[in-house]
């Protein structure tokens, strides 16, 4: 079961902060989850169009696209860090 | 030491505690960061307050890997962070970083360093509200290229 959080403006334009799901069949890498994602959620698919940068953690790190998923993996989308 | 808290923080106390754990320390910095007003897109559009959310525990462990950082690139003989999440008002305390060090050089640079990683790398958001609506802070340019700063200079 993969955990996916969901941040900030993210969170809000979606209207929730976190889902489970099995890593469905198919969904090697973060590209293959966010097209996933997209096909199935309208809002979703909205916010990878138009928001600005979306970064992307897997197991609290941030990673690139590329990168390949593991059953039980934790996984946040979120904008750009403003702390401090 | 970091932490990642709703409540105010006293600067004098964490002075104290620096002082005490760094007992060799030639040089202690500190840092306080505070929420400004200048937010606001317009002048009579006054910010209100802010909120901060916060990605918990990998908040923790990004704070720890930046503070790991800054011990391997100076000498440092403690180090504290501490960060508030939560409903800020104008002027509130938000973040603060302490330093102690044998020497100043190493005390001032690590305070730097690790508020650029802080705004850049740990997951927190600000969210403003001013007296007409509400909106996300956006990142800067200016943020990242301090980071690129200390990469150079490594």
């Amino acid at each position: 079961m993969l955990t996916i959080n969901y941040f900030a403006s993210i969170r809000e334009a979606l209207g929730k902060s976190q889902e489970q799901l099995e890593l469905p069949s198919g969904v090697k890498s973060v590209a293959d989850l966010i097209a996933h994602l997209a096909a199935g959620s309208t809002r979703f698919r909205a916010l990878i169009e138009n928001e600005g940068k979306i970064l992307v953690a897997v197991n609290q790190t941030v990673v690139g696209r590329e990168h390949l998923l593991l059953e039980h993996d934790e996984i946040a989308f979120f904008p750009p860090m403003t702390g401090g | 030491m970091i932490t990642v808290q709703f409540e105010d923080f006293d600067i004098g106390e964490e002075y104290a505690a620096l002082r005490k754990q760094a007992c060799d320390a030639g040089a202690i910095v500190t840092f306080t960061g505070l929420v400004r007003e200048l937010y606001a897109t317009s002048s009579s559009d006054k910010i209100r307050s802010l909120t901060l959310e916060h990605y918990p525990g990998m908040t923790e462990r990004c704070l720890a890997d930046i503070t790991a950082q800054a011990n391997t690139r100076w000498q440092l003989l403690s180090t504290r962070i501490i960060h508030r999440v939560g409903t800020l008002q104008a002027g509130d305390q938000i973040v603060f970083v302490g330093t102690a060090s044998a020497h100043r050089h190493h005390a001032f640079e690590s305070a730097q360093f690790i508020m650029d990683y802080l705004k850049s790398e740990a997951p927190f958001w600000k969210k403003q509200t001013s007296t007409a609506d509400s909106h996300w802070v956006e990142s800067r340019d200016s943020d990242a290229e301090a980071i690129a700063r200390w990469q150079k200079s490594k």
